[in-house]
Parts: structure tokens; C-alpha cells; sequence
């Protein structure tokens, strides 16, 4: 039985004959914040990315998402317009304006007016610090303020779950605490987070919960009070050592 | 001999004239014609190249590569003095548009793909993250996107066409050059051809260099 909000069950992802993903099971509960750490090449980004089912998995596996199973069909895009994603490079579309890049999903999915849609762009554009760049075009801004657009993207369908792969890792380093602020803000809303990230410091202050994957496993699951200080896994501890000792 | 009499006699130009502009309003017409024809057609071919079920895409690849390779010419009297055998007969303009739309949309479709397959992938898959159906996603975030990419090559091969509606004076199209050969043919004098030279290139010169202008803002863009 699903005990989580979203249930990840058993997940088998193969690329050809690669095994990325080998038996993931994982229960995210409704309004918690996840974050997912790991070596690179360790199946992070598979992972997130099968939730939203941008990959495909195999038959035997099973995801929910508020009930809802995550397979192709007609369930696909109520799933979907439920799971908001954030990108590692943005994937804002160049041809609309900043405001346009946001009303495009509500007017299309939701059929919301376009008197509506651009009034709710401009309150989130305001919730990420950009009010004055409405009219711009992603390319005239900033890497920082373009991941903060495409967050704002992702909340004008008001998704339950926000998936983000990497937000801050192609980021100027003085431009990632600004999109990590606007996340720090989001996980205080009550929504569900999953966050593949490298920021150990954002893992530690903000997750309810750090999941470490490796060779394509969950190795370890546990609350960052523990998580950092106390790792029961060799390969945590050997990871963590890693990274933290620079 | 004066060359200037012989082939650019002024009299002859006048007196055939009114017959180069009858011709060069056939021409744009069929032009035009098949230009559009050519990209719907051409839209729809590389939709189905690369959304449809596979069967669909190998035929739709075959017509592509074969529409492609055969020349126009033969295309052309093909549909004009062969169809009939099998009860189709169609007048010179609809042989001449149908020949050169057919092989316009092949162009076309490839242009087409080569404009969608240039769209990074995490546009498509930011536009399916969004909800976003796969005809949304095609209609508001990638053929916009391609369709700016795919000005320049369309433009080349619209003056492609235009070219080839010369054809056309084979199966007794009066278009430009046929006007222009049965003046030449009137007045037993070439400047007719000249003048119908001229009008070609007044149209299409103009054409080939705004593609240059188009594709080096293009690649500045890039850089
Ligand atoms: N499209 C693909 N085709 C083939 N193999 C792939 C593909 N995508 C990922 N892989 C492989 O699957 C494994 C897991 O990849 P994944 O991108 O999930 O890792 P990751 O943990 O996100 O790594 P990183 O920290 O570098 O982003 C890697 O070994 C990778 O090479
Ligand atoms: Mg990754």
C-alpha cells in the first residue's frame, strides 16, 4: 500500500543495457522537503526525472503521485500540471518574454485568461525578486535571475510537487544564493520538494529529509541533523568526507 | 552585326512586352502557388517523419528521398503527358503546380526537421514538464523557435521554385519564358529572352542577397 504522497516503488530505469536505477523505493509525504545527494552519474537526475516521467521505466515499476500513477496516457498531464520542474539550465523559452514564458502553461493547460494569467505572472515575478523584468526576453537576463523565472514558470500552474535537478549548478557562484533564497521561501509554503542539489549547506539548513543514492541505490535516508553528523553507510561517510573537506 | 540590335533591341522590348508582363503574372502565380502548397505539405511530411507511427515514418522518409531526387523535369511530364494514361488530366498550371509542390514539400520537410531538430531538448521537455500537450508543444515553443532558424534555407528554396516554374513552359504553360520565346519567335529577334532574363533576376537577385543578409545575422547571433 502508498503510504507517501508521492510513492516510488520498486523503480527500474535502464539505458540499454546500463542499469541506472536498481530498485528504488522511496515515500515522499505530502508538503516535505527531500534532498537528493550523490556522486555524479550516481542516478540523481534519473530519479527525479522519472517522477514527472520525463524517462521512461520499467514495466514492474511503480510511481504515484497523490494517488495518481505515473504512466502514459491521459493520467500523464493532470500528473504533470501537478509536478512543477526546475532545470540545471533553466530551459526558459527564448522566443516569449519573461512574462510570457510564465502565462504559457496556465493559459494553455489550465485555459486561464490571459487578463489572469498575466496578473498572476506578475505576483510571482514579485515573489522572486523580478518584478521589473517582465518584459524582457530570458536573454537579457542573468543566469541567476533567468532559474528565478523559470522557478516562478513552475509555480504559475500551483503544483503540489516542485522537482528541481541541480537549480544552482550552472550558476555564477555569486548568483546561487539568490535561487537558493527563493527556495528556502518555497519550502516554507508547504510544498513538496524534491531537490537534487550539491549545496550540502541548503541540504543541511532547509531538507526534513537527505537521501543519498549511489551506483544507482538509496544508500541512506535520514533527517540532515543525522544525515551530516552521524551517517550509518560507509559511502555516505566516504562522499560526505568528499565533499565537505573543501 | 550590331549586337545591340540583335539583343537588346528596344522596339522588339516594347512591342513584346505587354505579352513578358502576361507571362510574369502566370509566373508569380504558379510560384506562389506552389510555395504554399509546398509548405504545408512540407509541414505536414515532417510531422509525420518525426511523430508518427514508424510504418508512417519510413514511407513518409521514402517519398522524401525519392521526391528529392527526381528531376523536375521528368516529374513534371510525367504528370503532364502520363497521368492522362491513367484517366488523370490536368491543365499545365495544375501539372506544373502539382510537380513543383510535391517537390517542394519534400525540401521543405527536411528544412523543417533540421529547423525542430536544432531546438535544444530541454525545450521540449520544459514544455512537457509544464503540462503542455505535444501539439502545444509544437505550436508555442519549438516551431517558433525553428521557424526563424528555417527562414533563410525556405527562402533559398522558395527562389528555387520560382526557377523551376521555367519548367513549366514545356507542357505549354504560357509562363515568362515561353511568353518571352514565342515573342523571340514573333519578332525573329532574342531580346525578348534578355528582357525576360532581366525580370528574372529583378525578382530573384533581390531574394538571393536577403538570404545572405539573413543567414550572416543568423550565425552573428550564435556567436
Ligand atoms: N540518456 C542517457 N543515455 C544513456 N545513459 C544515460 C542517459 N542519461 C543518463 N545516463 C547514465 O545513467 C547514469 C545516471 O545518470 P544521472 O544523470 O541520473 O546521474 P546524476 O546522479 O544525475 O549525475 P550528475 O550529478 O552528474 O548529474 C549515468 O551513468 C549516466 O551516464
Ligand atoms: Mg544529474
Amino acid at each position: 500500500m502508498m503510504s507517501g504522497y508521492i510513492s516510488i516503488r520498486n523503480l527500474q530505469k535502464f539505458y540499454g543495457h546500463y542499469h541506472a536505477l536498481r530498485g528504488i523505493d522511496l515515500e515522499i509525504a505530502r508538503g516535505e522537503v527531500v534532498c537528493v545527494v550523490g556522486p555524479s552519474g550516481s542516478g540523481k537526475s534519473t530519479l527525479i526525472r522519472c517522477i514527472n516521467r520525463l524517462e521512461d521505466f520499467f514495466a514492474d515499476s511503480a510511481i504515484h503521485v497523490d494517488g495518481v500513477p505515473v504512466l502514459p496516457g491521459a493520467n500523464l498531464a493532470k500528473v504533470r500540471a501537478e509536478v512543477g520542474m526546475v532545470f540545471q539550465s533553466f530551459n526558459l523559452f527564448p522566443h516569449l518574454t519573461v512574462r510570457q514564458n510564465i502565462m504559457l502553461a496556465p493559459r494553455r493547460v489550465r485555459g486561464t485568461t490571459k487578463a489572469a494569467a498575466a496578473a498572476q505572472a506578475d505576483q510571482l515575478l514579485a515573489r522572486v525578486g523580478l518584478e521589473s523584468q517582465a518584459e524582457k526576453y530570458p536573454s537579457g537576463l542573468s543566469g541567476g535571475q533567468q532559474q528565478r523565472v523559470a522557478i516562478a514558470r513552475a509555480l504559475a500552474m500551483e503544483p503540489q510537487v516542485l522537482l528541481f535537478d541541480e537549480p544552482t549548478s550552472a550558476l555564477d557562484p555569486e548568483m546561487v544564493g539568490e535561487v537558493l533564497d527563493v527556495m528556502r521561501d518555497l519550502a516554507q509554503t508547504g510544498v513538496t520538494m524534491v531537490v537534487v542539489t550539491h549545496e550540502m549547506g541548503f541540504a543541511r539548513q532547509v531538507a526534513d529529509r537527505v537521501i543519498f543514492m549511489d551506483g544507482g541505490e538509496v544508500i541512506e535516508s535520514a533527517p540532515p541533523a543525522e544525515f551530516f553528523s552521524a551517517p550509518r553507510e560507509t559511502r555516505t561517510r566516504n562522499f560526505l568526507h568528499a565533499v565537505l573537506d573543501h | 552585326m550590331d549586337l545591340f540590335e540583335t539583343f537588346l533591341n528596344f522596339e522588339v522590348l516594347a512591342r513584346s512586352f505587354p505579352m513578358l508582363l502576361k507571362g510574369l503574372w502566370l509566373t508569380l502565380k504558379l510560384g506562389a502557388a506552389s510555395i504554399l502548397a509546398g509548405l504545408v505539405l512540407g509541414l505536414a511530411l515532417c510531422m509525420m517523419r518525426l511523430y508518427s507511427v514508424r510504418p508512417v515514418q519510413i514511407l513518409t522518409r521514402i517519398y522524401i528521398d525519392v521526391f528529392r531526387s527526381i528531376p523536375l523535369l521528368v516529374l513534371l511530364i510525367i504528370v503532364y503527358y502520363a497521368l492522362p494514361f491513367v484517366g488523370v488530366r490536368l491543365s499545365p498550371f495544375a501539372s506544373a503546380m502539382t510537380a513543383l509542390t510535391m517537390v517542394s514539400g519534400a525540401y521543405t520537410a527536411e528544412i523543417f526537421r533540421s529547423g525542430i531538430e536544432a531546438i535544444p531538448k530541454g525545450q521540449f521537455e520544459a514544455a512537457a514538464a509544464l503540462g503542455l500537450g505535444h501539439r502545444q508543444t509544437m505550436v508555442d515553443v519549438i516551431l517558433p523557435q525553428s521557424i526563424r532558424m528555417v527562414i533563410p534555407p525556405l527562402t533559398n528554396n522558395s527562389i528555387n521554385v520560382v526557377k523551376d516554374t521555367a519548367l513549366a513552359s514545356v507542357v505549354a504553360m504560357p509562363d515568362l519564358l515561353k511568353q518571352a520565346t514565342q515573342a523571340q519567335a514573333l519578332a525573329a529577334n532574342p531580346s525578348p529572352l534578355i528582357g525576360a532574363a532581366a525580370i528574372y533576376l529583378a525578382f530573384l537577385l533581390p531574394l538571393v542577397l536577403l538570404v545572405s543578409r539573413l543567414e550572416r545575422r543568423l550565425n552573428r547571433g550564435k556567436a
